[in-house]
């Protein structure tokens, strides 16, 4: 099986889906002429042409408007935003009539789009360094996906295409350059599913995205140290799929969720809530949860470093519920 | 034809009542459908509403100044020679709409809050704030295997109880080597039935072996006059109903209580280099079940009067006999008093139930000769035998504890203060 | 056109005229809840804006919808189900008065978000390039509206890809309580389509005749490739902004003026003097739309309310429907 990085594994589930679908098409801030912000799109347009590779100018809303109106109509868009933190510039659009238009005129209309954006940070201070998943988790009639390897950035991707619903698919800028074996042809991840990406009994790691590979690098060290973390990538969060996550602690009795956000009303928030309510019998000590402290993020590198988590912050966690520190009295 | 009754229309989503500010058509008007024919007053805006008939304006029924909820009739149009209108169906819709009525207070329109009732103080019992910190799966496996949570040393924060902990209790309870070991064959020829031992025998089996093997125990015997407890218990029970009437057991547990309170070193419990005095006196009443055996506890008992101890030790033995006590009765205990006189045991010795320190076993009250002023008489004498726990109590505390019980109860009016 | 389209077009402004007021006096009753925006004085605008419009060519417009709705060609009984929240309602009684929709006419409906519909217009009018199907897009929006960013991003990215759009601004003067006046830096709303390169134009919305021809040449503009055109008709509501409004923002004087040129009493005027309609005849119409309006609203009244299990359908969409859940599931009466 071939190794292909994040970037070409999504770009291979773009070209696959629009040869085999003349309704799909991509739209977005410099995705034809430059290549793509990210080089996610690089020579799709040369291939495609500009009918299905579409630059537009600096308008997040009305790019992502006009995806609604378009996939109402028939097509099947991607609208690329450049970061997610300019889809706030989007919000009304993605809240107020992608998620809800299939429901308010009561199943008439269906809204088939993807909104592709990434999360990310280096450097690049507070207002282009941030990550809202839990902002589009929380919105009934969107589905959201993240995947963490470039196998699941392929398979969910086409999946997310497919489907009827408006797909929310976050990507991470760090992880566009990481590599893993990709099947070729054509192959679909289901949305909605968790995965086991590590088995183990003496804790549960609960994660997605930039921060699943970073908790795999934690279990390995944790490992050498004689603690076998069972690691879980949700890849949707919404829905979530908790059935493996508590059928972990379950065996466990221990779990930490790891998120790249902040932790107050995070994603980790609510995994944690479920699992008390599926798992409560279980469990030795409180839910730990690793998220970035609540402070904007700072230019500077190492006050950057010092706030982003990272793998030596899911390890202290591990650590500490493993040695009955969490939780205190 | 029919006249049309106007009513006090809704305006506004949140709206739930109107005052008629003025009258702009007076009875006997002539209006036209369309025309503005009075305006209104709502919490919000003061408003012109609009009359969707044509006709006379023949009543007015709602006056300047006066407030009614939307949907209420106001006024009444039609020609002369019509017939009275019908009762509205639609006022019937309004009041059970989608949260438009007055009774919809979510929409928080009624303008009266809901005054917040303050929960009731129920005083902490003892056993709350007793209640050992254990993480959930700790508390699982206890019960499980019948712990009780008070003998396991919590290592997490804070003194948490973890799943580690009690698995190390069960380790270690398992590693002690049981009298009844499997070494010991049966007699060879001699046929067996296998009986399995309940959860809870299995649990007591555990408990009581590691009682007598790690517990050094010494045993302590004294003989009590109980002929003013046998008074006393008469003329009380006298005046009491049959479902209340003291037994000679209450005495005991009073008395008991009273002296660990001047004999603490009887109410505590060994561990590595130290004695842990209790600070609090719940004794266990040790009861006979079916697979087994249970000592529901009456706390404070040496706060307690007489009366409640007996009112409480009748409930817990109610209860025990229905299956229905909780946790929460049988855990806490300091000290165990066990009394098989209604079996008619004259004396025994019994094992010490840890995290304890002694266990008080009493026999049967009867007539026996005894030596008064150095004559034989015939008095009502029990046996009490305490067994108690030689790393935190020695004779001499032993001895001391069994004087000051058989004084309270050959003194035993003192019980009753 | 000939006498009997003339008396089509009488005839469904005035549906639209009497649908408005029984809504009126329904709401008044408690049957319809939440806001009600009334058309009343605007009819000449939608009756002519979509008698302009072929039947497949789309149509999106503000939350003062249900005059467009009717122009449509939506079933008044529907339409007054769905003001009554029924099952049996346009939207299945799930959108209410600003969410009306019929796609089996090409009605993608009215919206509550003001200028929130007009990007999605935009992307409706880029699947009809996109596909090469020949439709064009009519996208309704208010005065108000045109001081949003998505009227200014969709106008820049329509001209900018030549899309076949025709933007109507309906301009009754006010934003609720705001005269356009004091919202509008730029108080000719025509004019706004100069700064995106399109052509504009102003028409008189009082006349149903007027606002038909100039819809109809942008119409023509568009279908034709040349792109999209901004149109403004100057109109003006009788009413309140809605139900409640007690319009202390403007002055009696100014709606009786504007009443004098009421624009269904007026085209029924010049239909008469034109001998196209005689008085027999509008009043067999006037009287066959009253008929319609009650038989709406007996319809409305007898429907059934959705069935609970409604508040999880059409969360999601897809043969597989994604599971929402129960009622109970999804937290409902907990």
């Amino acid at each position: 099986m071939p190794d292909l990085t994040y970037r070409e594994a999504l770009r291979q589930a773009l070209r696959e889906e629009m040869q085999h679908d003349e309704r799909v098409f991509v739209m977005g801030e410099d995705v034809a002429a430059y290549g793509g912000s990210y080089a996610v799109t690089k020579g799709l347009v040369d291939e495609f042409g500009e009918k299905r590779l579409r630059d537009t100018p600096i308008s997040e809303s009305a790019i992502v408007g006009a995806s609604v109106g378009a996939a109402m109509a028939g097509l099947r868009p991607i609208a690329e935003l450049m970061t997610v933190n300019f889809a706030l510039l989007a919000m009304d659009e993605i809240v107020n009539h992608a998620a809800k238009l299939h429901f308010m005129f009561g199943g008439q209309v269906n809204v088939p789009m993807v909104v592709r954006t990434a999360a990310g940070w280096g450097q690049l201070a507070a207002t282009h360094s941030q990550t809202f998943e839990n902002y589009f988790a929380y919105v009934p009639g969107l589905l959201v996906v993240a995947p963490s390897t470039p196998r699941d950035a392929k398979g969910l991707l086409k999946a997310a295409i497919r489907d009827p619903n408006p797909v929310i698919f976050l990507e991470h800028s760090l992880l566009y350059g990481m590599k893993g074996e990709v099947p070729e042809g054509d192959f679909v991840e289901e949305l909605g599913k968790s995965k086991v990406i590590r088995q183990g009994s003496d804790v549960t790691i609960v994660s997605y995205s930039r921060m699943a590979v970073a908790s795999m690098i934690a279990a390995e060290q944790l490992a050498k140290e004689g603690i076998e973390a069972e690691v879980i990538d949700l890849r949707s969060l919404r829905p979530i799929d908790m059935d493996p996550v508590i059928e972990s602690v379950r065996r466990t009795n221990r779990a930490v969720v790891a998120e790249e956000g902040w932790r107050s009303c995070g994603m980790g928030a609510e995994i944690a809530t479920r699992i008390y309510e599926k798992a409560f019998e279980y469990l030795d000590a409180p839910v730990a949860r690793v998220a970035a402290p609540e402070v904007p993020l700072a230019y500077n590198r190492q006050l950057e470093r010092d706030a982003v988590p990272d793998e030596l912050d899911v390890i202290e966690a591990v650590k500490r519920l493993v040695n009955h520190k969490e939780g205190g009295g | 034809m029919t006249a049309t009754t106007v009513v006090m229309p809704k305006m506004g989503y949140d709206m739930t009542q109107g005052k008629i500010v003025r009258w702009l058509k007076h009875e006997g008007d002539r209006v036209e459908k369309g025309d503005a024919i009075a305006e209104i007053e709502t919490d919000k805006v003061n408003i012109q509403i609009e009359s969707f008939a044509s006709g006379n304006l023949q009543k007015i029924i709602v006056h300047e100044g006066e407030s009614v909820p939307v949907g209420q009739p106001i006024a009444q149009i039609g020609e002369p020679g019509d017939e009275p209108p019908v009762a509205q169906p639609n006022e019937q819709r309004q009041q059970t709409g989608a949260g438009e009525g007055a009774e919809a207070p979510a929409l928080g329109v009624t303008g009266v809050a809901p005054e917040i009732q303050a929960a009731p103080k129920t005083p902490p019992s003892a056993g709350e704030e007793e209640r050992a910190k254990a993480s959930p799966i700790a508390r699982r496996l206890a019960e499980e295997h019948g712990i009780e949570l008070g003998s396991v040393s919590g290592s997490g924060p804070g003194g948490r109880i973890t799943k580690e902990d009690v698995e190390k209790y069960l380790a270690e309870a398992a590693s002690q080597p049981t009298p009844a070991a499997p070494a010991v064959a049966p007699p060879e020829g001699v046929p067996v039935e296998t009986q399995e031992l309940s959860r809870m025998g299995q649990a007591i089996a555990r408990h009581m072996a590691l009682s007598k093997s790690t517990i050094p125990h010494f045993y302590t015997t004294v003989e009590i006059d109980m002929s003013m407890v046998a008074t006393l218990r008469e003329e009380l029970n006298q005046t009491l109903s049959s479902e209340e009437r003291f037994s000679y057991n209450d005495f005991i547990m009073k008395a008991t209580a009273v002296a660990l309170t001047q004999f603490p070193k009887l109410n505590s419990f060994y561990t590595e280099g130290k004695r842990n005095i209790f600070k609090q006196v719940n004794i266990g009443m040790a009861i006979a079940l079916e697979d087994g055996l249970i000592a529901p506890v009456i706390r404070e008992c040496d706060q307690k009067s007489l009366f409640k101890i007996a009112q409480e030790s009748r409930d817990l033995a109610a209860r025990t006999r229905q299956g229905t006590l909780r946790q929460a009765d049988y855990s806490g205990g300091t000290f165990t008093v066990t009394n098989m006189g209604m079996l008619g045991v004259e004396e025994f010795s019994a094992i010490i139930n840890p995290p304890q320190a002694a266990i008080l076993a009493v026999g049967t009250v009867a007539p026996r000769p005894a030596v008064r002023d150095n004559s034989l008489v015939v008095a009502k004498t029990m046996k009490a035998t305490l067994s108690a726990d030689h790393r935190v109590v020695n004779g001499a505390d032993a001895a001391r504890f069994l004087g000051e019980l058989k004084v309270l109860l050959e003194n035993s009016a003192r019980l009753l203060l | 056109m000939n006498q009997d389209e003339l008396i089509g077009l009488y005839r469904q402004m005035l549906l639209i005229r009497r649908f408005e007021e029984k809504a009126a006096e329904e709401y008044t009753l408690g049957k319809i809840g939440g806001f009600l925006h009334l058309y009343v004085g605007e009819e000449a605008v939608a009756v002519g804006a979509v008698s302009a419009m072929k039947p497949d060519d789309d149509l999106l417009t503000h939350y003062r919808d249900h005059g467009y709705a009717l122009a449509k060609g939506c079933d008044p009984k529907k339409a007054m189900a769905e003001l009554f929240g029924k099952e049996t309602g346009l939207s299945r009684g799930k959108g209410g008065s600003m969410h009306m929709a019929d796609v089996s006419k090409h009605f993608w409906g009215g919206y509550a978000i003001v200028g929130g519909h007009i990007p999605i217009a935009t992307g409706i009018a880029l699947a009809n390039q996109y596909q090469n199907n020949g439709r064009v897009v009519l996208c309704v929006f208010g005065d108000g509206a045109t001081n949003t960013g998505n009227f200014h991003e969709s106008l820049n990215l329509a001209e900018l890809w030549r899309l076949p759009i025709v933007f109507l601004v309906e301009n009754n003067s006010y934003g609720m309580g705001t005269h356009l006046a004091r919202a509008s830096a730029l108080k000719a709303m025509h004019s706004k389509g100069c700064a995106y390169g399109m052509p504009s134009r102003q028409v008189d919305g009082m006349d149903v005749l007027l606002v038909r021809d100039a819809v109809s040449s942008a119409i023509d503009y568009a279908r034709s490739g040349m792109g999209p055109s901004l149109l403004e008709a100057t109109t003006y509501r009788y009413r309140g902004h809605s139900m409640a409004d007690p319009e202390l923002y403007r002055h009696r004087e100014e709606v009786e003026t504007w009443k004098l040129r009421d624009p269904v009493r007026h085209f029924q005027t010049s239909l008469q003097l034109g001998r196209f309609l005689t008085d027999e005849q509008a009043e067999a119409v006037s009287k066959d739309v009253d008929r319609e309006v009650d038989d709406a609203v007996a319809f409305a009244d007898k429907s059934p309310d959705p069935d609970p299990s409604a508040i999880c359908e059409d969360v999601y969409a897809g043969p597989e429907g994604l599971e929402v859940g129960t009622p109970e599931s999804v937290g409902v009466g907990r």
